[in-house]
């Protein structure tokens, strides 16, 4: 440890002001804040002190992900292997191993690709390059299906990153959750590698042309059978676990309340937010059920497709979403609401949650502005009528 | 009028685009650009359009009293426009209806009816007309930057010929559908403004 530092204190003469490499300044500083705590503190009057900053939020929200990303990688290798039907003769190694080789380079490909932009633009700013990239190149693959094109995935991200984050000013300024812009970029762009009953399996291409796919296996997802899929796999225990076909990191309810725990006991997520989503996708979920409009029962509305994921991990994100206590109840409600509404009331948009969270995101400014203003005109009031 | 005949050419071809500096015209921008031809034609529509509307105005504009001249104008545009989208018809069938209703909403185009009130209405013919062709080559401009990209990328095609070949498809290469949707036009026009932006000093605000 000592040594790393040493090296560290020695080269940084060089990329402070005047030294050899000084424009590289906001990569060394970044490098080495990821290395050793800054010892620098504020030299003025501050009125907070907190221990949580930005990296701290960020390696918080990592924490949450990861129980979701390694069942993720988990469900990978099963559905590849469900997929050939040889699920009976594999072992949980070759399971895991199948898993790694099919997530591992969508994670290696969204950091790259996320990272190098953002220090470029650090670099061409002068600014200091910012963590907030650290969640979404975590989130970003575990949003995509598991047989996505490496180079749809940096196509995405370079999208997400350039014009879903750094033309607002970097993190922290968007208006729109940067993983979804990729994932939303991509479904509208090559809707053939994103949806559909083939792309949740990785090398599934090959696969067919080998002939080894299973005899009478369908792909279809839960949200495209509309309830009607195959009750030994998609039961509630199944669709719970997670261990039915969806996009790498999200089918798995149980490991989002996990990371939703985890986010909610470390205070970085806003328990109003993700309650308040869940009670909107109850709520409509009944109502259709009730209504014949759809034959998926509510409680199983909330565990499918990208729902839990979503309001964990995206509704709540702090950027994003309401900032205003009673507004997080409405901003929740609603992308609860309109996720489901989305999911049955168009076919084609099988996946409501990734639209009704983008949805939201945009109106999350007014209804803070409907709640502050409304705070104003009646402390207002109360001096007039106090007077 | 101090103005030089240069000046009043030169500059809607630059400085003074009408979209990407004055965000005039917008809307056909983004309708029409899915692929090149159309883009072409509709550029070329509205350069004949303006300019020929704008001799007629700076023509009659001593005599137009100042309490009607919209409608004047509009007259004016109208009979232009009608004028153009019969020859269309008549000669380029396909593209006329592939362009559909936005030749006939070139009468309410921004440009248009900017460059008559702001520039034809006192200036003599000449100049109005310079003023009218470097507009709507201007405007015809960015049309074509947007289709060329959006054409590219979205079908893999230049003026309807194919030029990504086939074994890059194999590789694994696809079509980008949002491409051919308006919001891609929208992100074109503004990595065009940026690119401006950054590049001419004189564009940039304090």
């Amino acid at each position: 440890m000592s040594s790393l530092r040493d090296f560290i204190d020695k080269v940084k003469p060089q990329f402070e002001e005047g030294g050899k490499y000084s424009k590289l300044r906001s990569t060394f500083g970044a490098f080495e804040t990821f290395l050793f705590a800054p010892n620098t503190v504020n030299k003025g009057g501050v009125h907070v002190r907190d221990a949580v900053d930005l990296k701290r939020t960020i390696s918080c929200v990592i924490l949450a992900l990861i129980p979701a990303l390694l069942f993720g990688i988990y469900n990978t290798g099963y559905q590849h292997f469900r997929m050939l039907g040889q699920l009976d003769t594999v072992s949980f190694g070759d399971i895991v191993l199948e898993g790694i080789i099919a997530v591992f380079p969508i994670l290696v490909v969204s950091y790259v690709v996320g990272l190098g932009i953002e220090f470029a633009v650090a670099q061409m700013r002068g600014h200091e390059v910012n963590e907030g990239f650290l969640a979404t190149g975590m989130i970003i693959p575990m949003v995509m299906p598991a047989d996505v094109p490496l180079w749809l995935v940096a196509v995405a991200t370079a999208f997400a990153v350039i014009f879903g984050k750094e033309v607002f000013g970097g993190t922290g300024m968007n208006i729109w959750n940067p993983a979804l812009v990729a994932r939303a970029f991509l479904f509208f762009a090559y809707p053939t590698k994103m949806s559909g009953d083939q792309v949740w399996y990785y090398g599934f291409d090959a696969a067919k042309e080998a002939g080894q796919v299973a005899d009478g296996f369908s792909g279809a997802t839960a949200l495209a059978l509309n309830g009607q899929g195959d009750a030994s796999i998609f039961n509630f225990y199944n669709e719970f676990i997670g261990l039915i076909p969806g996009s790498i990191g999200e089918t798995s309810a149980l490991c989002c309340l996990i990371g939703a725990v985890i986010l909610l006991l470390t205070g970085v997520a806003s328990w109003k937010t993700m309650f308040s989503v869940f009670v909107g996708g109850a709520l409509m979920g009944y109502v259709f059920n009730l209504t014949g409009a759809c034959e998926i029962c509510w409680c199983e509305q909330l565990v499918i497709g990208g729902f839990a994921f979503g309001a964990v991990f995206m509704a709540t994100d702090p950027v994003t979403s309401c900032r205003t206590e009673k507004g997080k109840y409405i901003y929740g409600f609603l992308i609860g609401a309109m996720a489901v509404i989305i999911r049955v009331l168009n076919p084609g948009y099988p996946e409501g949650m990734m639209l009704a969270i983008l949805l939201m995101n945009t109106f999350a400014p007014v209804i803070d502005y409907c709640f502050v203003q409304a705070n104003i005109s009646r402390r207002k009031n109360r001096v007039k009528n106090n007077k | 009028m101090a103005l030089k005949d240069k000046d009043v050419f030169v500059g809607p071809l630059t400085l003074n685009n009408p979209v990407t500096v004055q965000v005039l015209g917008i809307c056909s921008a983004l309708a029409v650009t899915a692929q090149l031809v159309p883009a072409l034609v509709m550029g070329l529509s509205v350069t004949i359009i303006t300019a020929l509307s704008n001799v007629v105005i700076s023509l009659l504009r001593k005599g137009i009293p100042n309490r009607i001249r919209i409608i004047v104008q509009l007259v004016v545009v109208a009979s232009m426009v009608t004028i153009v989208s019969e020859v269309l018809k008549a000669f380029a069938y396909d593209v006329a209806m592939t362009l559909s209703v936005y030749i006939g909403l070139i009468i309410t185009n921004c440009i248009l009816m900017g460059r008559l009130e702001a520039f034809a209405m006192q200036n003599s013919p000449w100049q109005s007309f310079l003023d009218g062709v470097g507009n709507g080559l201007g405007y015809a401009k960015i049309l074509v930057i947007v289709a060329f990209f959006r054409e590219l990328l979205g079908s893999g095609k230049l003026l309807g010929f194919q030029v990504i070949p086939d074994c890059v498809y194999e590789w694994g290469y696809a079509n980008n559908g949002l491409m051919l949707m308006p919001p891609m036009a929208l992100i074109i026009v503004a990595c065009i403004i940026w690119y401006e932006r950054a590049h001419n000093k004189d564009l940039q605000e304090k």
